[in-house]
């Protein structure tokens, strides 16, 4: 086993998501295939192989530090599930 | 006039002879897919509104000789994550169901700028993860060829609606093959641009680092007509590279004879379906007797694209997918009272089962622990991929290779096992991780009447070799033309 439910529980926790038992027993059978699978990549030998995070490395783009208008607040909140017209409206987050 | 199978640079013509107008064009494609679209879905949302509003204006623009060029006019169509101000840009996904962008996307707003038409909104594996367009909220899309297959994805309602004749074009994007797959799957062309060659500014993002976005259409001509109007620097996107753009078109119709093309001996392996095998081979001779020399090469990685794509693809989409949280847009879970549980229940209910699978398997690979076996080890793989290609391009031009392993599969053939589904990418990934451009176009047919694709791949920013070697290929192997029995 590459991860347990427990870890499927503990990882679907970091990354917000609800999971029922349905889900939870399915995405460990899958998430166990496609580790699995992906076991190959310790079979290449990648020492003092440096990591690529980018396709055009050595290309960090700079501009001028130009103050410029933002969008309308009302077309900012224009898609928000709940707002009070200035700003977006969430549960009570401190007691 | 049946003016819905027209190329855009025939549509161009007509156009500009005053032959047909711009109302004409966009009148006759609305009542295609009306006919059409019940059966194939290519569609999320249509803009019938604007798109005759649109044409109209181009109309008057003729009249008035101020033509904006070759697109003024044209109906495209447009992938449902570049974002369109007035018209829902949802995603395939339930979460942006009723999402209106304040703003077009760069790619968008070019489009316009060139007078194109823009008619609506292609149906997309959600938040574009998938390779085959089951995974939308809003239903699966159907291949125009074989409606018991798929059209590929995750732009198959982009490939579909080209394939149709419910477009003279589109756009898509391509993050793991999601262009070049689908083109194949629905018999028409498609082009992956180099990283950094399009903005992706208003691009709704899956995997930032390998995200472009890229036309599909009805031949190579069209592909660089599009091309040219959407690439180019974008200082709202600062991975978009300041390289100028020429005119694509130009490279269409010269010779490649004296090229050398390389045929990677990593793409023709065990399982590839043997009509892709005779097809591709059939493309290699006539590169020959195009003049160009074959050789074969070796990509020694390849065989871990897939592997090393699906830790990074899903390791950046966890990342990028946090935005949704319920809280500034999209869906929120109604009547939560604590925080935690709105999220965790808002992102429950409005991401599919693709979606959550992706984000887990990203979450896991970057979590403590695990983050170098995974994320890092892959990475570096991926240095070892992209030095193969630099190999590979100090003497070739281009690279020719299958796009898929197999012809289109039929419709819930791999959905209940997410790795086959994943390996129908294994040709097409490589390129994205790398960054370098590809194209696929069509190269025969199955035995059944199912369309089988080409890729060619080049260096970067090597677009118009891309072009030039696709072009010629495309104009060689041409022998009869075919159209889905829609």
């Amino acid at each position: 086993m590459k991860i347990t439910k427990d870890q499927v529980s503990h990882v679907a926790d970091l990354a917000r998501l609800t999971i029922n038992e349905q889900e939870q027993e399915l995405f460990t059978k899958q998430l166990n295939d496609i580790l699995m699978y992906m076991d190959m990549l310790n079979s290449v030998d990648t020492t003092n192989v440096e990591p690529m995070t980018h396709a055009m490395e050595g290309t960090e783009a700079f501009r001028e530090d130009v103050v410029r208008s933002s969008l309308p607040l009302d077309a900012v909140l224009a898609n928000a599930p709940d707002d009070d017209g200035a700003s977006f409206k969430v549960p009570k987050i401190i007691e | 006039m049946e003016s819905h199978y027209l190329t855009v640079h025939e549509l161009e013509e007509l156009l500009r002879a005053g032959e047909t107008t711009s109302l004409e064009i966009t009148e006759a494609m609305f009542r295609r897919i009306d006919a059409v679209e019940e059966r194939v879905h290519s569609y999320i949302n249509l803009m019938k509104e604007r798109a005759l509003e649109a044409a109209e204006a181009s109309d008057r623009r003729r009249r008035d000789d101020a033509a904006l060029g070759p697109l003024d006019g044209v109906p495209i169509a447009l992938k449902d994550l570049l974002c369109t101000t007035g018209t829902p840009t949802t995603c395939g996904s339930r979460f942006l169901e009723r999402f209106v962008p304040p703003y077009d996307a760069t790619a968008v707003a070019k489009l316009r700028a060139a007078g194109a038409v823009i008619l609506g909104k292609t149906n997309m594996d959600e938040f574009a993860m998938g390779s085959s367009t089951e995974t939308s909220y809003f239903g699966v899309t159907r291949n125009p060829w074989d409606l018991e297959r798929v059209p590929g994805g995750s732009s198959g309602g982009s490939a579909s609606a080209v394939a149709a004749g419910e477009c003279a074009a589109s756009l898509g994007s391509d993050t793991g093959g999601s262009i070049r797959q689908p083109a194949a799957f629905c018999g028409i062309v498609g082009l992956k641009p180099t990283y950094g060659r399009v903005s992706r500014y208003g691009l709704v993002a899956f995997a930032s680092s390998l995200d472009q976005i890229g036309p599909l259409a009805r031949d190579v001509e069209d592909c660089a007509i599009l091309l040219s109007v959407i690439a180019g620097h974008d200082e709202r996107d600062s991975t978009s590279f300041p390289a100028p753009v020429p005119d694509y078109r130009d490279c269409v119709g010269r010779s490649i004879k004296g090229w050398t093309v390389g045929i990677p001996r990593e793409y023709f392996i065990e399982g590839i379906d043997p009509a892709v095998t005779a097809a591709v081979d059939r493309a290699v001779s006539v590169m020959k007797d195009l003049g160009a020399e074959c050789r074969e090469i070796s990509l020694p990685h390849t065989r871990y694209g897939i592997a090393a794509y699906y830790v990074i693809a899903p390791a950046e989409a966890s990342s990028n997918l946090a935005r949704y949280d319920g809280i500034r847009y999209g869906f929120r879970s109604p009547g939560e009272r604590e925080l935690l549980d709105l999220y965790r229940n808002t992102r429950a209910a409005a991401f599919g089962s693709e979606v959550k699978r992706r984000i887990m398997i990203g979450t896991y690979a970057l979590s403590s622990g695990y983050y170098e076996a995974y994320y890092k080890k892959a990475s570096q793989i991926r240095t070892l991929m992209k030095r193969d290609f630099d190999k590979a391009f100090a003497s070739c031009d281009v690279i020719l290779a299958p796009t898929t392993p197999t012809p289109p599969f039929k419709l819930g053939e791999k959905t209940d096992d997410p790795l086959q589904m994943y390996l129908s990418d294994v040709f097409a990934a490589p390129a994205n991780l790398a960054g370098i451009p590809g194209i696929s176009l069509p190269c025969g047919f199955t035995a059944d009447g199912l369309p089988l694709g080409v890729q060619l791949l080049a260096g970067y920013f090597e677009e118009g070799k891309l072009i030039q070697a696709a072009a010629a290929l495309e104009k060689a192997l041409f022998t009869e033309q075919r159209r889905p029995a829609l």
